[in-house]
């Protein structure tokens, strides 16, 4: 067998291998350095993997050759495709920029744990995406979970402790309902394999257990993607995480969770009927359209910018949701696509509040008077993400809107579309107030001594900010992932 | 992309940024040469679409040239030379970067070739404009462009869903004559018109523009309304509520401007009123309207400009903007005079100045479609022009009484910008047939005729006859003895002042209610949002698994039911 065959299986042993490795080894310089090695040769093989899938179609890998649905099947498709590489390519510009971070953030006999954490978080997430089996997924889940309470708590922060702590009762009460909803699901099936479990799942659609394991599988999904009014952990532990953290778990954690979602309700459950049945759709669209609003106006008001920006990803999972809510191909697409870009942008956001972190000991918007000048290119890539976010023309913020806008339009909803764009007003104003305060402050004593981030973690920034742009002005390519996984998805959606 | 394809607005665009780099001369250079080298570019671009690329799903061209796009283009980028070379003392670089952005995208606007790259430059433009405003560094300036850059995002949003409404139910994303019958097509109308300063918002104007630096208003008062002209023609000629909307922005300039103390408020009250001579021509949408339209903003930026010139050298010179604090200055500040004379002459299209050779296209053109009562309308609009902007605007800063101010004449190159655009005022005015090439469709007009040139001249001086009678009214003096004049002297002017009162005080009453309504929203969302507000504060672990209760609830009820 050809080692490109074992691609599926290797993308998850290698991350989960090497964490033990740095635990044991207890280096900080040699734990980064795998780490670093690891997300970059992950990323390697989700890209390979992606374009096996856009070449020839879906792959299914057979673990230790037990045929489906009886044994554990890994499954790619475009959508798990798609959402591999950015969670890998998430990870390996977060590890570039660790090192310094981490040296400034963590104490040196907890840093090594940060990288063995790191690196389970990193295996868990690509495991969930790229599982077919729903069960399995639930371990990949817990995994991660349990990792991201960690990375979570590592903070100096004394608060990043409580933020963690109830991260974890919440995250915990969310992998319940999850691991109830399959429960529930198996009952009526006797199988965990998802494939297998959309195709049975229809025919005993108007059982209540049927339906109640549905709605346990929302809620305990939607804890996990940070749904408007499921995200009351996500601010603090957003806030008092190491900065670092902040930047590996916006781009991928919430991004993941969102993937279940499609994954699990709208593939599993999609043929049953259950969602376009009473009023499943307007309630998910109104839901996400108050995220959006509350989210963003919430941003507004903090004066901790990492807990505002928390907040706007709150209001960004709105928008993901409002594509989905459409059910229509148009939908899904903007949705996924908006997955993608969102990544690119918070993750450059964040690892530019984690620069500014680095030189000011502070993400309180009162200590960035005057820095523009001061960091003039982390301030200046902040800017680019940040106009993303707003959702200017020439950035990927802007293509998402725009087949957001789109498939509203087409859904006859333009209301909802006028909603949207009014939203992203709200994104001016909260991330003006930054530049404002960056640039046109007068530099207090303190800003006046701070200096450039390094560069080890303004590349990795502007790398971001670079992708930013590249995929905003060219969106062809991923536009076509993000159609193909949103057309198999209608697909399977019952009219 | 080669040099010969590169828009011409990006030139501008992109040497903004090199400004700032530069000092003293240098900057000067530079600033009159970026028009410049755009200005070759756009009169060396062939015909047709010169640029396209993928962009989406689409072919978007944002290069592409015709008639009607080169006057725009052409006139935004002497309007960028003129006032870079007026704004050369401003201490700010910020202003004439954010300056040249701005002009640059209007210029990007005038050449694009299809709706998502006008959509682009549309946005760009809101935001340096805003700028510019920004830059004048004063607490009124920040308030004002605070809410000026609100109001042009929110157009910004009705005018991208309108495009993608559109693009959706067509499929095409090129940029040519529409009419609003579909929903997309009515929220680029309204997306258009908004930044036209068309009516119920035309406020944010004369809100915005007086509050900037006394160069900035020279930037502000061309590039924003007059892109919304030209992209109304080039997307609705002939739309019928264009020429209701026209003729109420007429009125409502002349109106508020009459009423004003501010001198620099008045010429933005006027800007309103100008466009709207322009919006009904579009409205009429006959080639000769439609060449009436594209001439009046042409001529309209150049003679705009000296008025808002002259009226930012008496700023720079004086620090003062009430017409009540000045008066007199002709007697130390005679280039300023003259120049703002010969704006106030065009601008009430005095025959032999450009504005005559504009204007009277649009109400000829009225009167060929035998539109009689908006003909009659925009001929008394025309007397009114002269009234607030044609003599009450130099009669109170240049005359009037002796304010005790003795300012010399601003800096020689001030004085240069504002006899360069008084020279095109008139030489415009007295050849009109060089400027006629350039318009849009074949001009068969012919200006300079008998009747035409005595019907202005008597209009004119019936209303300036008109001014200096109720001159005693208008500086709030009554010593007025009641005599068979009464009619003319009291009662005409009472009826006037009740229906324009009347309309005022309904507006600002909206007004008002409407700013009452935001502040209050602002301030529940603040309640809720803001600090400890109900969506921002830390939950407790309990509350946050009740919460989670609540929803499962639900989400059982809404699946089982």
């Amino acid at each position: 067998m050809r080692l490109v065959e074992h691609l599926p299986a290797l993308l998850v042993v290698v991350p989960l291998m090497a964490a033990p490795v740095c635990f044991v080894m207890r280096r900080p310089v040699a734990a980064w350095g795998i780490s670093l090695l690891v997300s970059w040769s992950c990323l390697a093989m989700a890209v390979g993997l992606l374009a096996l899938v856009m070449q020839g179609g879906p792959i299914s890998y057979l673990l230790g050759g037990w045929a489906a649905p009886w044994g554990i099947e890994y499954r790619v498709d475009a959508l798990d495709a798609f959402v591999l590489v950015i969670v890998a390519a998430i990870g390996a510009i977060v590890a570039l920029a660790a090192k310094r971070s981490v040296e400034h953030e963590i104490p040196e006999e907890r840093r090594y744990l940060f990288y063995a954490m790191f690196l389970l978080c990193l295996c868990g997430l690509l495991g969930m995406a790229i599982t077919g089996d729903a069960f399995n997924l639930f371990v990949f889940l817990e995994i991660s979970s349990l990792s991201t309470y960690v990375l979570v708590g590592l903070g100096r922060d004394r608060r990043a402790l409580t933020a963690a702590f109830r991260y974890l009762v919440i995250g915990t009460i969310g992998a319940t309902f999850y691991v109830i909803g399959i429960g529930l699901a198996y009952m009526m099936t006797g199988t965990l394999n998802m494939a297998d479990l959309a195709v049975r799942l229809p025919d005993v659609a108007h059982t209540t257990t049927v339906q109640a394991a549905l709605a346990f599988l929302v809620i305990g999904i939607g804890i996990k993607m940070a749904a408007f009014p499921l995200h009351l952990w996500l601010p603090n532990a957003y806030a008092y995480a190491p900065s670092i953290s902040t930047a590996f778990l916006a781009g991928t954690a919430t991004k993941v969770s969102v993937y279940v979602f499609l994954r699990v309700v709208l593939g599993m459950f999609g043929g049953t009927g259950l969602l376009k049945a009473a009023a499943v759709p307007d309630l998910l669209m109104v839901i996400a359209l108050i995220g959006m609003f509350v989210g963003s106006a919430v941003a507004i008001w903090q004066a901790d910018l990492k807990r505002s920006f928390a907040y706007s990803s709150v209001a960004q999972i709105g928008y993901i949701l409002f594509g989905v809510s459409l059910l229509s191909t148009t939908g899904l697409a903007a949705g996924i696509v908006h997955l993608f870009n969102h990544a690119l942008m918070k993750t450059a956001i964040f690892l530019a509040l984690t620069a500014v972190f680095m030189r000011t000991g502070s993400v309180r918007i009162d200590a960035l008077a005057g820095i523009g000048r001061r960091m003039p290119l982390t301030m200046v890539a902040f800017l680019v993400a940040g106009l993303s976010l707003i959702g200017v023309p020439l950035t990927v913020g802007f293509v998402s809107k725009w087949y957001l806008i789109q498939a509203a339009v087409e859904a006859g909803v333009w209301p909802a579309a006028v909603l949207v764009l009014l939203s992203s007003l709200l994104a001016v104003v909260y991330v003006w107030r930054v530049v404002e305060v960056a640039w046109f402050h007068k530099a207090t004593e303190a800003t006046m001594k701070v200096t450039e981030a390094p560069l080890t973690v303004v590349v990795p920034t502007w790398v971001l900010c670079a992708a930013v742009v590249w995929f905003g002005l060219d969106a062809t390519g991923t536009m076509a992932v993000a159609r193909t996984a949103a057309s198999f998805l209608s697909q399977g959606i019952a009219p | 992309m080669t040099f010969e394809s590169l828009p011409p607005g990006l030139i501008l665009v992109l040497g903004a940024f090199l400004l700032p780099l530069l000092r003293g001369r240098a900057r000067g250079g530079v600033a009159l040469l970026l028009p410049a080298i755009a200005l070759v570019q756009v009169w060396t671009l062939p015909d047709g679409p010169a640029l396209s690329v993928g962009f989406l799903d689409y072919r978007i061209v944002p290069v592409q040239a015709d008639a009607l796009s080169r006057l725009f283009a052409t006139i935004f980028l002497v309007m960028a030379a003129g006032g870079a070379l007026f704004a050369l003392n401003q201490r700010t670089v910020v202003e004439l970067s954010a300056a040249f952005v701005y002009g640059g995208s209007a210029v990007g606007v005038a050449m694009a070739g299809d709706l998502i790259s006008v959509f682009v430059f549309w946005e760009l433009m809101a935001v340096a404009s805003t700028l510019v405003l920004w830059s004048a560094g004063t607490a009124q300036a920040y308030g004002a462009s605070l809410r000026y850059v609100m109001m042009h995002l929110a157009g910004g949003v009705i005018l991208m869903v309108g495009i993608v409404a559109h693009v959706n139910a067509t499929g095409d994303v090129s940029f040519h004559a529409m009419r609003p019958e579909s929903l997309g097509t009515w929220l680029i109308l309204l997306g258009f018109l908004i930044n036209a300063g068309a009516p119920p918002v035309s406020a944010w104007l004369p809100d915005a523009y007086p509050e900037a630096s006394w160069s900035g208003m020279v930037f502000l008062s061309a590039f924003t309304t007059k892109t919304a002209v030209y992209v109304l023609i080039r997307g609705f000629p002939g739309a019928e509520i264009l020429v209701f909307v026209g003729l109420f922005m007429v009125f409502y300039g002349i109106i508020y401007a009459l009423l004003e103390n501010d001198m620099r408020r008045i010429l933005a009250y006027s800007i309103v009123n100008q466009v709207g001579f322009m919006v009904t021509g579009i409205g009429i949408g006959t080639e000769m309207a439609l060449n009436g339209a594209a001439a009046h903003a042409f001529t309209h930026i150049i003679y705009k400009a000296l008025l808002l010139m002259s009226a930012g050298s008496v700023l720079y010179m004086t620090g003062k903007r009430k017409c009540t604090d000045l008066g007199g200055l002709f007697q130390s500040m005679p280039v300023t005079t003259i120049c703002g004379i010969i704006g106030a002459l065009a601008i009430s299209s005095f025959p032999w100045t450009s504005g005559f050779v504009s204007k009277s296209m649009i109400s000829q053109a009225a009167a060929d479609q035998h539109l009689a009562s908006a003909w009659l309308l925009l001929t008394a609009a025309s007397a009114g022009v002269f009234l607030h902007a044609g003599i009450k605007f130099p009669w109170f800063v240049f005359f009037q009484k002796d304010s005790g101010l003795r300012p010399a004449d601003p800096p020689w190159n001030m004085r240069a910008a504002m006899i360069l655009f008084a020279a095109l005022c008139v030489g415009i005015g007295v050849f009109p047939e060089p400027f006629y090439r350039l318009l849009p469709f074949p001009v068969t007009y012919e200006p300079y005729t008998v009747p035409h040139v005595l019907e202005m001249l008597q209009l004119l001086s019936f209303s300036g006859l008109a001014f200096f009678l109720l001159l005693p009214m208008m500086k709030r003096t009554l010593t007025i003895t009641l005599d068979t004049d009464w009619i003319y002297r009291r009662l005409g002017p009472q009826l006037v002042r009740l229906i324009g009162g009347g309309l005022v005080a309904v507006d600002r009453t909206v007004r008002k209610t409407w700013f009452l309504g935001v502040r209050n929203v602002l301030v529940v969302a603040e309640r809720l949002h803001g600090g400890r507000g109900i969506f921002a504060r830390t939950w407790s672990t309990g509350d946050m698994a009740l919460v989670t209760l609540v929803l499962l609830g639900a989400s059982l009820a809404v699946f089982y039911f």
